[in-house]
């Protein structure tokens, strides 16, 4: 790790100043992104702001149903967080399949979407990788690509986004709130992960400086119903081969509204839209669901490695949305995942 | 001989360490204070064949705190290069026969070219990462598919230890008079040990004398092999390592590091630590090769085998020709006239791999066991019965009888235990929810490794009556400590709470390392042949001493309990012996030679394996729902740490048979995957609960306490066992390891 | 858990930019204040392991990955690994050296010795700081619970089953 200073701030602006005015400077939250890659030599910042003492931890339910989860709000007190449990069960249980419970007890959730991928050669800082150094080429196209996407890909980049509670807030159509240098902005969480197209570097349309502030979720009576299905060899403690975050409501045998997301698979956290528009007002058959599975991935890119990936994801969404409309996905607090069998 | 009443021994003895290891207090080779230490940090080579071209030192001798950065131009050249034989034979142990940075030449990823001392950790760390170093660079070969037609046969491997092909009969012909074939490829990936501690030395110099605390399965292996590569004096070497954070092999061999620790010690002149990274682990202290198998069994149609055939491929090092023995025991352990174990071994940009548990029997008996249940399966016969008609009492190889067994009851007792009775044999025959689930068994067997060397031990009593009996062995977390204070206590004719164990240190007397489950063995008997000594010496001064009770008393009749020496109504304590006659304390060694390699026996543990798996079919998951494990490791000293031991090997057949591998990059030859975030290893959701089942047999040839140890069997068979059990839930015969979700599509 | 020492609400000169060369870092830890000169690079574990010879946090990864540097800060269950310790200054840090009460070992402690729940012992600490945590947390309900928020500690010796059998013997005694 390169020798570094540290200044901790105390109000938000004066972060933001410090930060937007220096171009080596680095914000510091939870740490569980920025520590591990200082070390790996992957992030080069000469001065870290401690953010961890602004007052941006709060998660509160909205009047409307929806929620504002604070920036610095840890990923353990949103999960545990009635009014998250009650209201977005998919949050809930995204969270609480991510990490390990002490990670979840560092990393904030501002972190957890800014959290960089877990590319092998990305976190090598002498592998070529567009991602960390433009323009020197993608080690993973024709390297050991099995954990890598195979949707929203580009010849530059094949990094798969690496959150869980991305692929929640994606289908709930979260709002982020920022501050930057040039006042306080809100994004659409689909707009705030970019594809890597040509400047996979650039994941974020954030300025030097801009800080998350706020994670908006709206009310979605939906998410009620919801859950987050994550597939991975390990039973914990990993990241996802697959990921669906998924909400669904019937009326009379008719699906009324439906969210679906991607994780594990994609270069981003992937609104699975082509699916939903099937779905919507299709009957609640597994055929059904297959086939928006079907469209879904029907633009995928697989590398050789990976192209179990295009079946699995299929077969997850159906998963997901069999254990919805069979009732054996429902309530705020399932164990979770999919789990052991006994 | 006096009469020993046993009660220790057999007791399931909460550890006697473990009051340390819980509270933090115990302290780890890179753990130990000492002032004004100095950090060395390993830099390792980009490539992986080639040579090193120019390390450019300016920038980082220019960091604040840097105090040496040591290349090939200045690190020292080794005094003598020792040959690689395995720890067990209680000499030198280098892991390898080449020793970096005495050359610009890189034979493998990771291998190491500059030390870059500093002191701070991080200084020395970040000061690494600014050598610039140049390279020229020629295309490697790691792979399997690389070096396929570069194979060749060697003639021994495992250090000269192992010839590298067997065979008894013809073939051929065994395999023309089979009513059934199977055949099979059978791939195991890559392994990494992975303890949780890293591989770590602690160097310190004074004047011409070396004291190092390092992670070791042998302290005197430490010594041994630091000596010779140094030129130093064994007189001049003391080696500490009290306690190492798991091993699982990769600290049986004495790698580079502890002797690199004790050259840059002397080059700054100060202590110097030197921990590898968690990255390191992967390519500075061996690893279990990447193997391929090729199994042919013949057999007729009432079950008996008539042929093995059992062929291996992995890549070994440019300098040593090693591949763990997987061939040997599907020679052994089942009856079959015709046999032929050949290895086939290429050269490769790798290390030497070395030993990782149950090195060759967990790779070579999960081919073995799942080529055997494809021929139950073939055959239409239930896989323990198929077994019992192959039974063998003698070792097939040799035709001498095992002097334990066992075998027999492991298979009953763990059937009945696991409820293996009324298996419906049909695969996919049973299902819950999502969940397919199916059951599979193996055999599991261990050989009782042959040693070399003398083993020997002290045993002191103190006047008041405690007593300290030492061995040099660190404890690795096998529980050796708490195991030898038992057969100490017993020995003696003490309670265990007045004997302490004294361990982990070169200055005691000399143990082999404790390697290929050997530990408690070989250890017990010097433990017990000091004590016993000891307790001799004691009776004989007390009925020879005319001021004692058991004066005149036949020392064959007297009875040591709770230190009293009783004959009849006479007694004596120990205490009152020793204080009466002005000895503060006395002493005994103990040394056991280890019975000669032509006994008229076979040694080997055995055991059975049963597991059940659920299998979500479209999910492509493999979930391990219970694992029942029997194993007749001759006696047990302590069943709580050897069902601990069993356990965890058990549960380690699980990691490599659905979670654990290295992956290799062909192209530039360098593990992909070298971290614990993706080299999996079973985490605490991945483990069901597990019974292990101990059935004690005696054996009064492998040791005097008849101890044949529990540190591999465990894992033996264990991923045949679930291999096993995915093919009876799915019918999906997948014949490689691990088994991945993208098998099971 | 260990009594808290004297709070230390103000962070001295945090506010002023700090480094890169070694500062005067405070941290309590265990109830205790220390004074150490650290770069502000230095990580909460080797603060406590290099600095203050608190060897009880292990260092297995330094990545996150094996959460055998596992330590409480304020209470919760945290990485030291991937902690700075400057980023400590007014919180107090718990290590498995704190558990102890009146030189009595803690309850958690006493049923891994009990239970078996380690071999070689160096995810010990770790796993011990986590489980007691786990219980104060609530996660501790059945087996397929401890299991699941047990996961961060990676056991090499695979003593799962009997670290488990410790943490249900401690809940249920309290």
């Amino acid at each position: 790790m390169r020798p570094i200073t540290y200044l901790r701030a105390t109000d938000t602006a004066t972060a933001v100043a410090a930060v937007s005015t220096d171009p080596t400077s680095d914000f510091l939250a939870g740490g569980t992104t920025e520590v591990d890659l200082l070390r790996q030599d992957v992030l080069n910042p000469r001065r870290l702001v401690d953010i961890n003492d602004l007052p941006l931890a709060g998660i509160e339910g909205t009047p409307e149903g929806g929620l504002r989860i604070g920036a610095l709000a840890r990923m353990s007190e949103v999960a545990a967080a009635p009014v998250v449990r009650e209201r977005f069960p998919l949050i809930a249980q995204a969270l609480e399949l991510g990490a390990s419970a002490q990670l979840r007890n560092m990393a904030s959730m501002g972190g957890n979407l800014l959290q960089r991928v877990r590319c092998s050669y990305f976190r090598d800082a002498e592998s070529p990788c567009n991602k960390r150094d433009p323009g020197t080429g993608c080690s993973a196209i024709e390297g050991f690509s099995r954990g890598h996407a195979v949707l929203g890909t580009s010849e530059h980049c094949i990094a798969t986004h690496p959150s869980d509670v991305a692929v929640a807030l994606v289908a709930l159509d979260a709002r982020v709130h920022t501050l930057g240098p040039n006042g306080e902005r809100t994004h659409a969480i689909d707009d705030f992960f970019l594809l890597p197209g040509d400047s996979p570097h650039r994941e974020h349309p954030l300025e030097h400086g801009e800080l998350i502030t706020a994670i908006e979720v709206p009310a979605a009576p939906v998410a009620r119903h919801s859950l987050y299905l994550k597939v991975r060899d390990r039973e914990s403690y990993e990241f996802a081969l697959v990921s669906v975050a998924a909400a669904l409501s019937v009326m009379d045998g008719t699906i009324a509204e439906v969210r679906v997301a991607l994780g594990g698979v994609a270069t981003k956290p992937w609104r699975a839209r082509r699916a939903e528009d099937f779905l919507v007002g299709a009957t609640v058959r597994r055929d059904d669901f297959a086939m928006a599975a079907r469209v879904e991935l029907a633009d995928a890119r697989p590398t050789p490695m990976n192209a179990f990936k295009v079946e699995l994801a299929q077969r997850a969404i159906i998963r997901a949305l069999d254990m919805l409309s069979d009732g054996t996905g429902t309530g705020p607090a399932p164990r979770p995942g999919i789990g052991s069998p006994s | 001989m006096t009469a020993t009443i046993p009660s220790a021994i057999g007791q399931p003895l909460d550890r006697v360490d473990g009051p340390a290891k819980v509270s933090g207090s115990a302290r780890y080779s890179a753990e130990i204070p000492l002032p004004a230490m100095a950090y060395a940090y390993v830099v390792g080579s980009r490539i992986a064949a080639g040579r090193v071209t120019g390390i450019d030192t300016s920038a980082a001798l220019a960091e604040e705190g840097v105090l040496a950065v040591l290349t090939q131009q200045t690190l020292p050249k080794i005094a003598e290069q020792p040959p690689l034989v395995p720890s067990l034979a209680g000499t030198a142990a280098p892991g390898q026969t080449f020793f970096p940075m005495q050359d610009d030449t890189v034979h493998y990823a990771g291998q190491p070219i500059a030390l870059v001392v500093a002191d701070t950790w991080e200084r020395a760390q970040y000061a690494a990462r600014l050598l610039r170093v140049s390279y020229a660079e020629t295309p490697p070969v790691t792979t399997l598919d690389q070096g396929r037609d570069l194979s060749y046969e060697p003639e021994r491997i495992f250090g000269g230890w192992i010839p590298g092909r067997i065979e008894r009969g013809n073939v051929e012909a065994g395999l023309r008079e089979a009513d059934v074939r199977v055949e099979g490829t059978y791939t195991y990936a890559a392994n990494n040990h992975n303890p949780i501690e890293p591989s770590c030395t602690t160097a310190q110099w004074d004047g011409d004398n070396l004291l190092l605390y390092d992670a070791t399965q042998g302290v005197n292996a430490t010594q041994m092999t630091v000596s010779r590569l140094l030129g130093v004096p064994m007189s001049k070497i003391r080696v500490i390592g009290h306690y190492a954070g798991g091993s699982f092999g990769c600290k049986a061999m004495i790698h580079a590091h502890p002797t690199l620790a004790a050259m840059a010690a002397r080059a700054v002149g100060r202590p110097v630590k030197l921990v590898l990274t968690r990255e390191q682990m992967f390519t500075s202290v061996g690893h279990r090769e990447e193997q391929e198998q090729h199994l042919t069994l013949g057999a007729t149609r009432d079950g008996r085998l008539t042929a093995i055939r059992h062929h291996k491929l992995s890549p070994t090092s440019h300098f040593d020709d090693w591949a763990e023995p997987s061939v040997g025991v599907s020679s052994q352990i089942y009856a079959c006239p015709h046999y032929e174990g050949v290895y086939r071994l290429f050269r490769a940009n790798t290390m030497t791999p070395t030993f990782m548990r149950a090195p060759g029997e967990a790779s070579g008996m999960y081919a073995l066991e799942c080529a055997l249940d494809e021929l139950a399966h073939e055959l239409g016969i239930d896989p323990i019965e198929l077994r019992l008609r192959n039974h063998t009492d003698v070792d097939a190889m040799t035709g001498l009888p095992w002097s334990s067994s066992g075998l027999k009851e492991c298979y009953e007792r763990g059937a009945q235990r696991f409820g293996w009775a009324g298996r419906d044999p049909r695969p996919g025959s049973r299902r819950d929810g999502n969940w397919l689930i199916g059951t599979g068994m193996a055999t599991a067997c261990y050989p009782v490794a042959p040693l070399a060397n003398p083993q020997r031990a002290r045993a002191r009593l103190y006047a008041d009556g405690t007593a300290v009996v030492q061995a040099a062995t660190p404890d690795f977390g096998t529980g050796v400590a708490t195991v030898m204070t038992q057969v100490a206590a017993d020995g003696l004719g003490l309670s265990v709470d007045r004997c302490r164990f004294e361990n982990g240190d070169t200055d005691l007397p000399n143990i082999a390392a404790a390697v290929g489950s050997a530990g408690a063995g070989m250890i017990s008997a010097a433990v017990h042949s000091a004590a016993t000594a000891l307790r001799s010496q004691l009776i004989r001064s007390a009925v020879g001493d005319p001021g004692s009770p058991l004066h005149g008393a036949d020392p064959v009749d007297v009875v040591v309990r709770d230190g009293v020496m009783t004959a009849g109504t006479a007694s004596e304590s120990y205490s009152d012996l020793l204080r009466r006659t002005f000895q503060p304390d006395v002493e005994a060694a103990g040394q056991w030679n280890p019975p000669a390699h032509d006994i008229p026996y076979a040694t080997m543990t055995f055991g059975a394996q049963f597991a059940e798996v659920a299998v979500d079919a479209e999910l492509g998951l493999v979930r391990v729902r219970r694992m029942t494990g029997a194993f007749a490791p001759g006696r047990v000293l302590n069943p709580k740490t050897a069902r601990s031991q069993l356990m965890g090997g058990m549960l380690w057949g699980l990691g490599q048979a659905l979670l654990e591998a290295n992956h290799m990059q062909p192209d530039t030859g360098r593990w992909v995957n070298a971290s614990l975030g993706e080299y999996l290893v079973p985490v605490n959701a991945d483990a069901p609960d597990v019974d292990v089942e101990l059935i004690e047999v005696e054996d009064d040839i492998v040791n005097p306490l008849g101890v044949k140890g529990v540190g591999e069997i465990g894992q033996v068979g264990a991923a045949a066992a679930i291999a096993n059990a995915v093919h009876h839930a799915t019918g999906r015969r997948v014949r490689k390891l691990p088994i991945m979700i993208e098998d099971l599509l | 858990m260990s009594t808290p020492g004297p709070a230390l609400t103000q962070p001295g000169t945090a506010r002023a930019e700090r480094g890169p060369g070694p500062v005067r870092v405070r941290l309590s830890v265990n109830g205790t204040e220390h004074t150490l000169d650290i770069e502000p690079r230095v990580s909460l574990l080797d603060a406590l392991r290099e600095r203050l010879d608190l060897t009880g946090a292990k260092r297995g990864c330094d990545q996150g990955t094996c959460g055998a540097c596992t330590v409480w800060v304020d209470g919760r269950r945290v990485l030291a690994c991937l902690t700075l310790a400057m980023s400590c200054e007014g919180h107090e840090i718990t290590t498995v050296e704190g558990l102890s009460q009146d030189g009595e070992p803690h309850p958690m402690q006493q049923a891994f010795v009990e239970q078996d729940a380690f071999q070689c012992g160096y995810c010990t600490p770790g796993q011990i700081m986590s489980a007691v945590a786990l219980i104060a947390e609530g996660h501790a309900g059945d087996d397929a619970e401890i299991k699941e928020w047990m996961s961060g500690n990676i056991c090499r010796c695979a003593a799962y089953p009997h670290i488990r059998a410790a943490i249900r013997a401690v809940r249920d005694q309290t």
